[in-house]
């Protein structure tokens, strides 16, 4: 497996090195990968996002993409080829919804009429209807403002994508159809993502392989079944205590449903 | 016409296409100039806290300076950078008028701009401005395409702050020689013409009001993207400044330039002299409400050609003297002294004096016993003197004080049109009068007696700028006023002017009248 994205030993420091945001975190991202991050609020996790197209720089140690150290790229080239769902969607209030997912597209110079194709094919996959396109972002949905976001993120045909929190303030449906929309287009666009997310159910559902933080340190790596197997300490195994014990009551609720 | 008002707003009306002209000019120049100094400054300063605060401190300490000083402040400064490039580049211009007022209303127009404009982008959502470093924008395309499209709105409001303040303050530009809607309301206070005091008000306002709703439309057009609401605004701002400059660049450039004062005496005088000159077949255009302090260095500079003067100020003021001699010796030194320092030309006197001078009302006076200066002294302490901004700063009122040992209970100060009301009124005890104000017969005041002659002779005299000192046809054209004016004549003339019954142009027509009867 080659790794589109790796972090050597990353540490990033504030306040003259004694606040500590990530503290010395090597971890690697294969291409096609699904990775999602986990870890409660402070645990450096989007820090670590952003250190992928440089909206942050690390103290010490590297970040490479694609083989090549990002310190050597130029950010702005850099953050175009990478995309990128903010969290709390980040859309642009004064465009329509067909701009803001053109914009990238736009800024390296891709012509009106290539812009426009664009945009009506990704209105198709992230399945939005056509007449939203004119509309502005604060007259859709929750639901619908992300699905925008991931269209914008995707816009310039990106091989990477960074998810930053992306569903985290939608309704369990939403959450859950946008969730599924989002895997598959990562698979059928051959995409390497790295999602971050505080909800452990959320990665295990999607992710390939989760990666949890925890002040500032990756504590465990592994698949969601690897997660699951209790090697990985009691911090983890308390984290995967929910999502098993909701699925062991579904299931439970299934069988005896099937029973009868 | 008919009915006491229609023949001033007539006047007013006929007069609105050069006013407004120069008006528009003035405040679309200094709000450009303005504008293109204050937005990318506070652009600039946006990111630099430390140039921030200077930049508004600096911005918020003009706007404190009252509108007419900040103004008047400029003209100096001009003058003596004129001077300099004069020395240096052998560059001349012209430091009267529209340079110093566009400058003067630039820097008034810089405050909201800056504030709002700073307030604008500091106050844009930090995940909108994250989120446009993340789609790979450059920090100027974050500010082009997201940070001041977001700010336009408050930007806007306060470009629409600076317009009102620049169109309300550029009537404040009339005495410094800058032609706006202003001449009507100086020129209303000093002859008591409250019609144009209004229509300049008025029509001040209307302008105003029109720009601020243009700007607005072309807002919320960019706003809402309705182009065609853009493009309405944009055409009303096109059209109103068009036809505003219209006026201004078709008339025919002016050979001779007349100045005038900021009274009622200086603006009927001015006319008379354009007159004069037009009779001779040459073009002449008026600079009217100029201070006082302003008119002599614009004639000494050939901003202006001609204006009446008179001896006693330039005595005062130019020559520095206080020492009080009898008239024809203070005419000769005074034509002497301003050949030698500059070759400003005397031509010689009017026939007339409009002398500062003491008044009270008849009744008061006779109450009182007073009928000399000398008299007044022994009352003084319980009484009150009004005079006009000028009066007691002026040389001659200490002159008065000393000679007299006058020392009044109150010192106020006021418009000269309301002085004399207040007198009447006995609001005040005393005034400072002017011998040849036709308002002295009006309100039945008298004039004290300087027995100790402490008082300077100020006759009226018609002044040259030195270019002009040799222009055969303007003295040509001027001679026959010397010595054909007497002051009975003048303070009729006065009376005539004062209120809104005849324009200033037809007193003069009659003054010359009067003045060919005597022949």
């Amino acid at each position: 497996m080659t790794a589109v994205i790796a972090f050597n030993n990353v540490s990033r420091a504030y306040e003259g090195g004694r606040v500590h945001a990530l503290d010395g975190v090597s971890l690697t991202v294969a291409e096609r990968e699904f990775l999602a991050v986990v870890g409660p609020s402070g645990s450096g996790k989007t820090t670590l996002l952003q250190l992928v197209n440089r909206l942050a720089e690390p103290s010490s140690g590297t970040v490479e993409v694609e083989g090549a150290d990002v310190r050597a790229a130029d950010p702005i080239a850099l953050r175009r080829r990478i995309g990128y769902v903010f969290q709390g969607v980040g859309l642009f209030p004064h465009m329509t919804v067909a701009e803001n997912i053109a914009v990238t597209p736009r800024l390296i110079g891709w012509d009106a009429r290539r812009r426009a194709a664009r945009v009506d094919e990704l209105i198709g996959l992230v399945r939005l209807s056509r007449e939203q396109a004119a509309r502005y972002p604060h007259q859709l949905s929750g639901g619908e403002r992300q699905r925008v976001g991931v269209a914008r993120a995707l816009a310039a045909e990106p091989r990477i994508v960074l998810m930053d929190e992306p569903f985290g303030a939608l309704d369990p449906i939403n959450r859950d159809a946008i969730g599924r929309d989002y895997r598959r287009l990562h698979d059928d666009l051959g995409l390497t993502t790295v999602m971050i997310t505080h909800d452990m159910l959320e990665a295990v559902l999607l992710a390939d392989r989760i990666a949890v933080m925890q002040a500032g340190r990756v504590i465990a790596e592994d698949t969601p079944r690897g997660l699951m197997t209790g090697a990985h300490g009691a911090y983890v195994e308390e984290l995967m205590a929910t999502p098993r014990r909701q699925a062991e009551q579904l299931s439970a609720l299934m069988t005896r449903g099937a029973a009868s | 016409m008919n009915g006491s008002f229609a023949g001033p707003v007539a006047d007013a009306f006929r007069l609105l296409p050069g006013y407004l002209g120069s008006h528009v000019l003035v405040s679309v120049t200094a709000l450009a100039l303005g504008l293109a100094v204050s937005l990318p400054l506070a652009i600039v300063s946006v990111q630099r806290p430390a140039l921030r605060g200077v930049v508004l401190a600096a911005a918020s300490l003009v706007q404190t300076i009252p509108g007419l000083a900040l103004l008047a402040l400029f003209y100096p400064l001009l003058l003596g950078v004129a001077a300099l490039t004069a020395g240096w580049f052998g560059f001349k211009f012209s430091a009267l008028g529209f340079l110093p007022s566009v400058l003067a209303l630039a820097l008034y127009s810089m405050l909201p701009v800056l504030r709002n404009t700073v307030t604008g982008l500091i106050g844009i959502d930090p995940a909108v401005k994250q989120a446009a470093l993340g789609v790979g924008m450059t920090a100027r395309q974050s500010l082009t395409m997201v940070e001041l499209p977001l700010a336009l709105p408050v930007i806007m409001a306060g470009i629409r702050t600076a317009a009102v303040w620049v169109i309300g303050t550029a009537t404040l530009s009339t005495p410094i020689g800058q032609a706006s809607l202003g001449n009507y309301i100086f020129t209303g206070l000093q002859t008591q013409n409250w019609v144009f005091v209004l229509f300049g008000c008025a029509a001040a306002a209307v302008l105003a009001l029109a720009v601020d709703q243009l700007l607005a439309l072309m807002e919320s057009g960019v706003r809402s993207r309705a182009r065609v609401r853009t493009w309405f605004g944009a055409l009303g701002l096109v059209l109103i400044v068009a036809g505003g400059l219209a006026p201004t660049l078709a008339r025919p450039h002016a050979t001779y330039v007349v100045g005038a004062k900021t009274f009622t005496e200086q603006y009927i005088l001015a006319a008379l002299i354009e007159q004069r000159l037009a009779a001779a077949g040459l073009s002449a255009t008026r600079r009217e409400g100029l201070g006082s302090n302003v008119i002599f260095d614009a004639l000494k500079a050939g901003d202006i050609d001609v204006y009446v003067d008179y001896s006693g100020t330039i005595w005062a003021n130019q020559l520095h003297r206080d020492d009080v001699r009898p008239r024809e010796e203070v005419l000769a030194d005074v034509k002497t002294w301003l050949a030698g320092n500059g070759g400003v030309d005397m031509l010689g006197a009017l026939g007339f004096e409009n002398a500062y001078a003491l008044a009270m009302t008849r009744a008061r006076a006779q109450a009182l016993g007073i009928r000399s200066i000398a008299d007044l002294a022994a009352r003084a302490p319980t009484l009150t003197i009004a005079g006009d901004y000028e009066f007691f700063a002026r040389p001659e009122w200490a002159a008065i004080r000393r000679a007299y040992g006058l020392s009044f209970a109150r010192e106020r100060q006021m418009q000269p049109e309301f002085m004399y009301p207040a007198v009447a009124a006995g609001e005040v005890d005393v005034i400072s009068a002017y011998t040849s104000d036709g308002r002295i017969a009006q309100h039945d005041l008298v004039v004290l007696a300087d027995p100790k002659h402490a008082i300077p002779p100020y006759d009226a005299i018609l002044l040259i700028a030195p270019a002009r000192a040799n222009d055969g046809a303007l003295i040509g054209a001027l001679s026959p006023l010397i010595g054909a004016i007497d002051v009975n004549l003048m303070r009729a003339a006065n009376l005539r002017a004062t209120g809104a019954n005849a324009s200033l142009a037809e007193v003069a027509r009659w003054l010359w009248g009067e003045v060919e009867k005597k022949k």
